[in-house]
Formats: structure tokens, C-alpha cells, sequence
């Protein structure tokens, strides 16, 4: 859907110009909204409205806008962006835009453009050649891009609310604990394999908490069974995943019966050294060290994994990118295509994650902290739904939600 | 008024005009000298003269160089380009003549008179052809006036001068076949007495009709039956042969532009 805010003024109700308008855009099947109305008292007063326009593509709508041009009906944005020369490397001039994570279009040249790979809190770099706009972090920007600045000619499309309800609707108010949990992982499993027939990525951002609760092998079904497109983590993650798969402990506690095994502290510390001599986790995969767990399906299944680094990790494994900046790049490229993404056990990754992702994506929260889901909520993810829950009991009920 | 000394059809930019029917210079000289003759001696019209100019033929038709109110000229913003240069001329013309000068937005067409009249304390603008929807609410704005836009339909009919003719501030000559149905519905409600013309009558431009008190000064060839409604309402028909003018899309109105509008009975009492 495609819509623009139209002011008309004028002596515009004697004269039928603005039934004429509603009229016209009807004819040519769009829809409209009468946002303000102010009606002149006296005949010499003129009255004035702003209506926004409908339509079902940016060619149909200017279809209609032409039309409504010549009745005076005009587009309220019609001055192009301000663009101004980046004065330095990683410096936004001054007056910059600040982006939101809400679909955006700029005008440049006379025409709208969609804003490329939206993310909140960056600005939008224009190609003056071709008219493109594309959404850059700061400390993507080059000397002399060309940034837009102000506020003019910048369009954000708010979400619409979904006419039925879903399950992105269902939990909108307070993140609590006290919710049905089985009926809303339920409708998230017809969710997520309605995202995969849409042929949308299914993103999961998980903590080490996955694997230390022993639900690592649920999450490893889920990759398995091809719910799983992307994974972001950190090195704990991975670590401990990787001790389950070597030594049957996560932390030195044995997964199975929940004890600790005698010197199992080292077992972590055991089991990076041998990815590292090894050259990294595809490598450990390739020569048959590696042979289960989460890492490892990753691999087999050619699930890209993004592990970042933080600044109290063993280590850490060879896999884990620890220039923050770096990281942020690997995961902003795994970005596009994402259709749901699922943080579970996760603080600080997921909120990171949560940063980039566009409005549009729905998120999942999952955590035993309900500050933690309630703090991602409150980040401007429009489409979030938070579970208060242990990330083992999630996973199970997931995956037997989804038959696997 | 303007004498037709450089008058000739140079270009063609309404439907009427046709290079390959070229204006006679002298009898169109002719048909102007009666009109203004008509129009001073006989109706007792004070008419000022606008100089002509060989690089601007179309100057003859005053009536699109602007709109007077009071001492000020609304100027127009022509739509083509030939006749763009006029705007210089007329400026120049009124400013010396002591009128103030009104531009509008550059943005926005407006061809004066041709697309601006006057029914009593009502301003009828046409738009679509010549000028843009948007002047209307600027000319409210600065006459503090209702102006009722209405969108023309006909590109024959491409002036609103060309198809509506106030007679009084009750009582006008229109073609409805000229406007969409917006406009016809705000035509019969403002409009008490309204006189409908024929289409062979439209196309003689009878509605291009000059109105001074209670006389007409129009086209001659209109119908009979016309001419008989326009007597009843007390109207004395003058009619003139202004062919030569018609071939360039014009005819008496086109021909003078109002600097004083002259009082109707009905609102002087």
C-alpha cells in the first residue's frame, strides 16, 4: 500500500472541489481518510482539508495525486530531501536525520525512494547518480557521502494494525509471566512455518543459558529441521555447546543427570583450546572432532552463524569476531530477507540484534527475566511479543508444537 | 482595448487557431474600429489604449492580460510561452497608468479576465486549461471574496470566458456542455436566471459577450431564439461581425479587459 497526506484549500465546499476530490479518488479506486477539516464561518472564508490518499502501488497512487494535482489537492511533501557532505570519516553532518526502525521513503529528484536496510538510530545515505538511499551506521559513513539532513521530504510509514488478530497482536500489553504459554507457542509455530513457506529467514539469537538448561538439543532439532536461517550468538554459546558435544558437560554439570563431573571446570576451557588447535569450528566439523550440537548442525546445515565477541570471554573460540564494529557488520549483512526473529536467553545479543532489525520483523523474546524481555519491548520493536519463560521448557514445547 | 495593428495568427495553441487560416490584418482592424466605436460612442464606455506590439500578436486580447480590482493589477501568469512575453508589456502598461501590481505564485497559471468573472460579489474562476485550480483561494485571499472554482471540460471551451457570461449580478448566458458536472451544479445554484445556449451558439462564441448596463455587445449570427430571450430580459442586443477574431479563439470579451466595473441596477439600489 502506498499513501501520501493531501492538503486542499480554498473556497473548496461551494464549489464541490472537495466532494469532487473524494469522488475522484474513488473513481480511481483508491480510499482515503479525512485526517483535519476546517470549515470557513463566513462565505469570503475559505475552508481547508488533509486527507490521506490510499492506493495499491506508488504508480497507482500517482495516478491518482496527478489528477488530485490539478484539482489543487496537493501532496503535503513536496519538497525533495536536504542532502549536506559528510565533513569526515564516521561523522554525520550536523543537522543529520536520525533514523527509526519504521519503513521510510525520502523524495529526491521529484520521487519517492524506499529507504534501503532500515535500522533505528542511523542515517540515510543518498547515491546522487541513481537516486538510491540506503540506511548507514555511523561509522559506515565516508568523507563527502551524502547524507540527508532535516526533516523535509523524509516519509515514515507507521505499521498498520493487522485487521485479524495474530499472534504478534495477542501479547502486546505488559510482558508478564502469568500467560497462557502453550497456546501462544502454539500460534508461534504456525507463525514461524508460515515465515519458512514465505520463504522468510527465521533469525535466533541465543545465550549459553540454552545449553546449560539442556536445551540445546531442541534447538539443534530446529536447525535441523530447517527453522533455523541464521544464528547469532556468543562465544559462551558456542563454548559450552561444544564441551556438551565433547565431554557430555556443560560448565563441568553433566547435561544428562545433572551433576558435577570431578575436574569438569576445565571442561570449557578444554574443549576452545581444542577448536583452536583444530583452526575453528568448520574445521573441527570437517575432521569429525565435532559431532553433534548446536554449532554442528549449524554447519552441516550451512546455517550461517555470527559469534561476537564481549569483553569477559575465555578464549575465545577462533569463530568469534571481537571487534565490536566488525561484528555489527557480519550481523547487519545477515539482516535482509529476516522475517521472525527469536532471542532466547539473551541479553545483550538480543538487544543488539533488536537495534537492527527494521519494525517489521516480528520478534520473539524469551526469557526467566521478565526485565529482560520487558527492556527489549521498550527498544521501539514494534512487533514483539515477550514469553516469560526457562528457555528448556520453551524449546520443548516448541518443538513439539512444530512435530519435529 | 488594444489595437490589432500586429494581430495575426503566429502560432497555434487552442483549437481554433489554425495556421493555415491566416487573419486578414484589415478587416480585422475593421471589426475592432466598431467594436471600440460601439463601445465609446454609443455605450458611453471610457476605453484606455494598450500600445500594440509586432512581437506579441495575441496582445489584442486584453481580457487574459490580468485582473483589475480597485487600482491593482492581478497580473497573469500565461500558460504558453508565446504568450508569456505579453506579461512584460501589460506590467509595464499598468504601472505607468498608476495601478499597483499583484504577481501570483510562479507556480501557478492564471489568465486574467478569460478565466475570472464577476457575478455580483462572486468571482467565477475557470480552471483546468489555462489557469490552476490553486490562484483561486490566493484571488480570495487578496479580493476577501468568495471565488468558486469550477473545472472547464471542453478544450473548445478552454476560457471561462468562452462559455459564461454574467449578465447581471442574477442572471447569466452559459454552455453547460462546457463543464463537468461539479461545475454545472455550482453554476445552477449560484446562478438565479440562467440562459442556456445551444452548441451552434457556444461555437459562435455568443458567450463571449461584453455587458455594459443593459447592453450586449456579441458575435453576430446568434439564433434567433437567443436573441429573443436576451430582449425579454430587457437587454438591448448589439451584434458585430468579429469573424476575424474568432479565428484565433476570440471574439468581444477577449477583445476588452474591465478596468472599472460598472455598477448593475440591482446592487446599486
Amino acid at each position: 500500500m502506498a499513501s501520501e497526506i493531501v492538503h486542499v484549500s480554498g473556497h473548496i465546499i461551494d464549489s464541490l472541489i472537495l466532494p469532487k476530490v473524494l469522488d475522484e479518488i474513488m473513481d480511481l479506486d483508491g480510499t482515503f481518510e479525512i485526517l483535519e477539516i476546517a470549515v470557513g464561518k463566513r462565505k469570503t472564508d475559505t475552508s481547508s482539508a488533509r486527507l490521506r490518499v490510499h492506493a495499491t502501488s506508488q504508480r497507482h497512487l500517482d495516478h491518482i495525486l496527478k489528477r488530485l494535482a490539478r484539482l489543487g489537492a496537493m501532496p503535503l511533501h513536496l519538497r525533495d530531501v536536504r542532502l549536506a557532505r559528510a565533513p569526515k570519516e564516521g561523522v554525520f553532518p550536523g543537522a543529520f536525520y536520525s533514523t527509526t526502525n519504521l519503513p521510510t521513503d525520502i523524495r529526491f529528484r521529484g520521487r519517492w525512494r524506499p529507504v534501503q536496510s532500515i535500522e533505528m538510530d542511523c542515517g540515510i545515505v543518498v547515491n546522487p547518480s541513481t537516486g538510491a538511499a540506503r540506511c548507514t551506521p555511523m561509522t559506515s559513513i565516508r568523507k563527502g557521502d551524502w547524507v540527508v539532513c532535516g526533516v523535509e521530504g523524509i516519509k515514515v510509514t507507521p505499521l498498520e494494525r493487522a485487521r485479524v488478530a495474530e499472534v504478534f497482536q495477542f501479547m502486546t500489553s505488559a510482558v508478564s509471566s502469568e500467560k497462557p504459554k502453550a497456546q501462544l507457542i502454539e500460534r508461534l509455530a504456525r507463525e514461524m512455518r508460515s515465515i519458512k513457506r514465505a520463504r522468510q529467514k527465521i533469525l535466533v539469537v541465543a545465550g549459553p543459558a540454552v545449553v546449560h538448561t539442556g536445551s540445546g538439543p531442541y534447538l539443534e532439532r530446529l536447525i535441523k529441521a530447517g527453522f533455523v536461517q541464521v544464528l547469532f550468538a556468543g562465544n559462551g554459546l558456542a563454548t559450552h555447546d561444544i564441551e556438551s558435544a565433547l565431554y557430555g558437560t556443560s560448565l563441568g554439570v553433566r547435561l544428562d543427570r545433572g551433576v558435577a563431573v570431578k575436574d569438569g571446570h576445565d571442561h570449557h576451557m578444554r574443549a576452545i583450546n581444542t577448536i583452536r588447535q583444530l583452526g575453528g569450528i568448520r574445521h573441527a566439523v570437517r575432521r569429525r572432532m565435532l559431532r553433534r550440537g548446536i554449532m554442528h548442525a549449524c554447519v552441516k546445515r550451512r546455517v550461517p552463524f555470527i559469534l561476537t565477541g564481549s569483553i569477559r570471554d575465555d578464549g575465545p573460540l577462533p569463530d568469534v569476531i571481537t571487534d565490536t564494529l566488525k561484528a555489527q557488520e557480519a550481523m547487519r549483512k545477515q539482516i535482509p530477507g529476516v522475517g521472525l526473529a527469536l532471542m532466547i536467553a539473551s541479553t545483550l545479543h538480543a538487544i543488539a540484534t533488536g537495534n537492527m532489525l527494521p519494525a517489521t520483523v516480528k520478534t520473539v523474546c524469551v526469557d526467566i527475566n521478565p526485565a529482560v524481555v520487558t527492556k527489549l519491548s521498550d527498544r521501539g520493536t514494534f512487533q514483539g511479543i515477550g514469553i516469560v519463560s526457562d528457555s528448556e521448557s520453551f524449546l520443548r514445547e516448541l518443538v513439539r508444537a512444530l512435530r519435529l | 482595448m488594444c489595437r490589432p495593428t500586429y494581430y495575426r495568427i503566429a502560432y497555434e495553441i487552442n483549437p481554433w487557431m489554425s495556421l493555415k487560416r491566416p487573419a486578414r490584418r484589415r478587416r480585422a482592424a475593421a471589426q475592432w474600429h466598431r467594436l471600440h466605436q460601439l463601445l465609446t460612442q454609443d455605450l458611453g464606455a471610457r476605453v484606455r489604449l494598450l500600445a500594440p506590439r509586432a512581437s506579441v500578436p495575441d496582445l489584442v486580447f486584453t481580457a487574459n492580460a490580468g485582473l483589475v480590482a480597485g487600482r491593482t493589477l492581478i497580473r497573469s501568469n500565461f500558460r504558453y510561452p508565446q504568450r508569456q512575453l505579453e506579461e512584460p508589456v501589460v506590467e509595464r502598461y499598468f504601472r505607468r497608468a498608476g495601478f499597483g501590481i499583484v504577481r501570483l505564485h510562479e507556480r501557478y497559471r492564471f489568465e486574467g479576465e478569460g478565466d475570472a468573472l464577476w457575478l455580483g460579489q462572486t468571482l467565477v474562476f475557470g480552471f483546468r486549461f489555462r489557469s490552476d485550480a490553486p490562484v483561486h483561494e490566493e484571488l480570495a485571499r487578496r479580493l476577501r471574496v468568495r471565488v468558486l472554482p469550477v473545472e472547464l471540460a471542453d478544450r473548445r471551451f478552454y476560457h471561462l470566458d468562452t462559455c459564461f457570461c454574467p449578465l447581471d449580478a442574477r442572471s447569466a448566458l452559459w454552455f453547460p456542455g462546457a463543464f463537468d458536472r461539479y461545475g454545472r451544479r455550482v453554476i445552477e445554484h449560484l446562478v438565479a436566471r440562467l440562459i442556456s445556449v445551444s452548441e451552434a451558439d457556444a461555437r459562435r462564441f455568443v458567450c463571449n459577450a461584453i455587458v455594459i448596463n443593459r447592453a450586449v455587445v456579441v458575435q453576430a449570427g446568434l439564433s434567433a431564439g437567443l436573441r429573443r430571450r436576451l430582449t425579454r430580459l430587457g437587454l438591448r442586443v448589439h451584434q458585430l461581425d468579429l469573424s476575424e477574431f474568432l479565428k484565433a479563439g476570440g471574439s468581444a470579451k477577449c477583445l476588452v479587459l474591465t478596468l472599472r466595473r460598472a455598477q448593475p441596477q440591482e446592487e446599486r439600489t
